[in-house]
């Protein structure tokens, strides 16, 4: 899913600004994109902030866990509960269409979010 | 339409069994024309219960079925006209009358006499039998003269018997038994002697090992003289030796019948003609005589099955038993007697309360095999389950007849686990799956349902309780009660983790997650952590704002298109005309819309994530708290106007709406929690559609809890009547944290009530009775709540840290969500429409 080709990483914000295991809202481009800081597993990850659900800003409010044998990570919208996988996008309850993902990457203390030209 | 010819079914025979076959028969099919003699001048009744004769039923209380029923289904009845003869070659019967009756099949339930042994005097007057209602008519005559009466016998009818005499008020009754102990076909030894002290103690006088060789008195009957020379003077005696089979007619036409007595059977009950049959105790099969009723409609039932091309067969039958004798409970089951080799016995024995219990255990501890109950016969029905289904038996199968102790539930021995083919009523033959299956596809829920839907528990009335346990079992599985664990992370109801988190002293999510769960947690268990937590420590939410629910995250409810609201509480609804102008101003500065809620306060609507700090700043400043409205928590406390302006009010309900509302306030429970406080029956505050309503009587208030609004309203019900402030309080203190400590996820106390076991009764007992002896640890853990309580907002507005977190562009944070955007309605704002 990830490429390495055209991404220009955009640093977005600081480590401290996204609570641990936690999401919050940062503006890129223009774009809300909600960026998740999975610390219980060292992980990272970003997707768009609205739930396509019902249309709402609100992604990056929800609870972040995982779910299944392989622990796949997800977020559920705090809205209606609708969890989406953090790795894939995919809606995993329901037929919701998937969420877009982004590349996330951490050095030193900055969180860089890796940006496609549309 | 042309009659056919129906092959005539005669029955000889109007008791219980000849009954059942009748009906089991009429069930099965209506293509014989069938006919019945009965030598008895009434219809076939519950010889079971006889005793209940002296208890009160009438003669009619304890018929099968009405002389109607036999009209209604084509039957003729030949009542009090005795069989004298069976023509075989003819196949016809003989009646007294002279009625001479053609057959194609014959059906012989002659049932049974009294045995009545060849003892010199038995023919003196005061001497009878217990087995007809005209017996125990003449019983009852006699024994109001009788200042002593005795029994002779001490088996199960025995024991009836002397029962029978009590109740009549014979004085002095005695029994009188020739083996060395009571009931020696059912009970051992040990079993035998305790209850041979309980019944002592409630005044019969019992004497074993006596083989009676004469009965005294000139005309009539005043003493029992025994074989080593002993004499009991008394009145009267009931003989109860045993049963005879009715078998002088089968013997006559030349029938086989068994040494001593009885018509012998094959396994599909014919006779030795096979046009002939015969059922219940006339009947001698495989050498047996089945003197118990449950056999007898079994053996009716494959007599059905042959008639109708059925292919049943009669295989023996489980002679267990249970009755209560004068107040005594006796079961034996299965085998009561193997031993050792064959089996190890586990005994309980308590003499001071009479309880005597012993379960067989086969070798290698894996199946129950049989036993013997006195005194307590609670788990007979459980335990002749295990038996006939070869149910694998707990680690520690004394659990089975003790209970379990310790606190824990018993293991492997709840209703639900038998199989679908366990008979469950053997006199009517239902199984388990027929009754559950009327529960679930016949809406029945209860006994009396039960025995209209499929006749269970209509016979010998032994499985009632078996029955109502699995109607009560099916109708919780239904409500999806089934396997209680929080999710796929934790292995635990929300009632084990907050004692595991308390035992423990854990105080945060990430350390229960990793002491009691798996994986990462989710969306499930983080809140249901959080409310844990926040009952056992009550310490600050926003400290681990991402485990909770965004309302708990944000401190305030989060609406449609991302924006929030803010209500600040007005305890019981009271409202200054300062603090409404400190609400306008704040509403106008910040564009916020106003509505009054159904609690009886007022929320703001409309408030972008970064504003809520600077919105509760100013509230705070002017006085107000946090109304917890995004919390699953106290939400408020209605109250009518009450005794201080209202001219109905009998108590000041404002104030103590105020009182309780900011006793409870900010404590965290499995769901949100409403109260109400009314002034008088009036009710205008709707106490009793709220989790705890309070009503003011003429002595004090009326506590009403579990109640609830909402999709499925349910009122509220009554917990405890005409109660002083402090006591209310007391009691509303335990039920909240018993509720907290107790319910599962996200259900209100109304669903927590339902599911409960004991129901309303058992909740009193608990909050009124202290029956668990908990309330006073109830008591002081409120009280750590109460004391620990603090105002969220308070917190986050002096703590700029805490600030921090409410933004919406964490790189951007004084900028607005754009996509938040709103509309003019009505002179106010509304989210705008997609």
């Amino acid at each position: 899913m990830e490429t390495t080709t055209d991404i220009t990483w955009l640093p977005v914000c600081k480590t401290t600004d996204i609570p641990a295991d936690g999401g919050a809202c940062a503006l890129v481009e223009g774009k809300q994109v909600a960026i998740f800081n999975f610390a219980r597993r060292g992980e990272w990850y970003a997707t768009q902030n609205l739930c396509p659900h019902k249309q709402q800003m609100a992604l990056a409010r929800g609870m972040i866990g995982s779910t299944g044998e392989a622990c796949e990570p997800k977020v559920a919208c705090p809205f209606h509960k609708r969890t989406f996988s953090l790795l894939t996008g995919e809606c995993l309850n329901g037929d919701e269409c998937s969420i877009r993902t982004y590349p996330v990457k951490v050095e030193g203390d900055n969180v860089y979010i890796g940006w496609e030209a549309d | 339409m042309v009659p056919q010819h129906l092959p005539t079914v005669v029955v000889i025979g109007n008791g219980m069994v000849g009954y059942k076959f009748c009906e089991k028969l009429l069930a099965k099919s209506t293509a014989f024309n069938l006919i019945v003699f009965g030598e008895e001048p009434r219809v076939a009744y519950d010889r079971v219960h006889l005793s209940e004769y002296f208890g009160g039923k009438t003669a009619d209380d304890l018929l099968m079925a009405p002389l109607q029923w036999y009209h209604d289904n084509g039957i003729t009845l030949h009542l009090g006209d005795a069989v004298q003869e069976i023509n075989r070659d003819a196949r016809t019967v003989h009646a007294h009358s002279g009625l001479v009756q053609p057959y194609d099949y014959l059906v012989l339930a002659t049932g049974s006499s009294a045995f009545v042994p060849d003892i010199p005097g038995v023919e003196k007057a005061g001497v009878m039998v217990y087995r007809t209602i005209e017996d125990l008519e003449k019983i009852k005559a006699y024994a109001g003269s009788a200042h002593s009466g005795a029994v002779l016998g001490g088996g199960l009818l025995g024991l009836e018997a002397a029962k029978a005499l009590l109740d009549l008020g014979v004085a002095e009754t005695h029994v009188v038994e020739f083996a060395p102990r009571l009931m020696p076909r059912q009970i051992d030894d040990a079993g035998s002697q305790m209850l041979q002290s309980k019944l002592k103690a409630l005044g019969l006088q019992i004497h074993l090992n006596k083989a009676t060789s004469s009965i005294g008195g000139e005309e009539k009957i005043d003493a029992l003289h025994f074989g080593n020379g002993s004499i009991l003077p008394v009145d009267m005696l009931v003989i109860s030796a045993g049963i005879r089979p009715r078998d002088e007619l089968a013997r006559l036409a030349g029938l086989d019948v068994g040494l001593r007595g009885g018509i012998v059977v094959n396994d599909e009950m014919r006779t030795s003609d096979a046009s002939i049959f015969a059922i219940g105790e006339c009947a001698l099969h495989g050498g047996m005589i089945y003197g118990l009723v449950a056999p007898g409609y079994d053996m009716a039932e494959v007599v059905v099955s042959q008639l109708t091309q059925g292919a049943r067969a009669f295989g023996g039958y489980d002679m267990s038993s249970k009755l209560k004798l004068i107040g005594v409970d006796v079961a034996s089951f299965g085998d009561p007697f193997i031993a050792v080799p064959h089996s190890r016995s586990i005994v309980f024995e308590d003499a001071h309360s009479g309880v005597y219990k012993r379960i067989n255990v086969s070798p290698d501890g894996k199946y129950l095999l049989g036993g013997v109950l006195i005194g307590d016969a609670e788990a007979y029905n459980m335990l002749l389950q295990t038996v006939n289904n070869k149910l694998a038996l707990p680690p520690h199968p004394e659990d089975l007849m003790l209970g379990a102790r310790g606190g824990e539930a018993a293991e492997g021995a709840g209703v639900m686990s038998l199989p679908d083919e366990a008979l469950v009523c053997s006199c009517e033959a239902v199984t388990k799956g027929a009754i559950c299956a009327a529960v679930t596809e016949q809406s029945v829920t209860t006994v009396d349902a039960m025995k209209k839907c499929n006749k269970a528990g209509t016979g010998c009335g032994g499985c009632v309780p078996l029955v109502k346990d699995l109607i009560n079992g099916t109708l919780t599985a239904q409500g999806a009660y089934i396997k209680n664990v929080l999710c796929e992370h934790f292995d635990y109801s929300r009632q084990e983790l907050f004692d595991l988190l308390k035992i423990n002293n854990i105080r945060t999510y990430d350390a229960a997650l990793d002491h009691f769960g798996k994986g990462d947690g989710c969306e499930t268990c983080k809140p249901a952590l959080g409310s844990i937590l926040a009952g056992l420590w009550n310490d600050l939410i926003v400290k681990q704002h991402t485990i909770q629910d965004t309302n708990d995250r944000y401190l305030a409810n989060i609406q449609k298109g991302g924006s929030y609201s803010v209500v600040p509480r007005i305890a019981g609804g009271e409202v200054t005309p300062e603090q409404l102008m400190v609400i306008g101003s704040v509403a106008k500065k910040f564009g916020l819309y106003t509505k009054i809620t159904g609690g009886q306060r007022i929320d703001m609507f409309g408030a972008h994530v970064g504003d809520l700090p600077d919105i509760w700043e100013e509230l705070i400043n002017a006085g107000f708290e946090s109304g917890h409205a995004y919390g699953k928590s106290l939400r408020t406390v209605k109250s009518c106007v009450g005794s201080t302006w209202c001219r109905f009010g009998l108590h000041d309900s404002v104030s103590f709406a105020i009182e309780i509302e900011n006793r409870y306030k900010g404590i965290r429970s499995p769901h949100k929690l409403k109260g109400g406080v009314s002034g008088c029956v009036r009710e205008c505050a709707e106490a009793q559609a709220k989790d705890f309503g309070i009503i003011a009587t003429e002595k004090g208030w009326n506590l009403y809890v579990c109640g609830n609004g909402g999709a499925k309203p349910q009122h509220a019900q009554l917990l405890a009547t005409d109660l002083d402030s402090a006591t209310l309080i007391q009691y509303l203190d335990r039920f909240l944290m018993f509720y907290i400590k107790t319910a599962d996820p996200l259900a209100r106390t109304a669903t927590w009530l339902n599911k409960m076991e004991g129901g309303m009764a058992y909740l009193k007992n608990v909050v009124v009775n202290d029956s668990l002896g908990i309330a006073a640890d109830l008591e002081a853990e409120m009280a750590l709540l109460i004391n620990t309580y603090h105002c969220e907002w308070r917190e986050v507005v002096e703590n700029p840290e805490l600030r921090k977190q409410f933004t919406h562009f964490v790189n951007v944070p004084r900028a607005k969500d754009p996509n938040v955007e709103f509309e003019e309605m009505r002179g106010q704002k509304k989210v705008k429409a997609w």
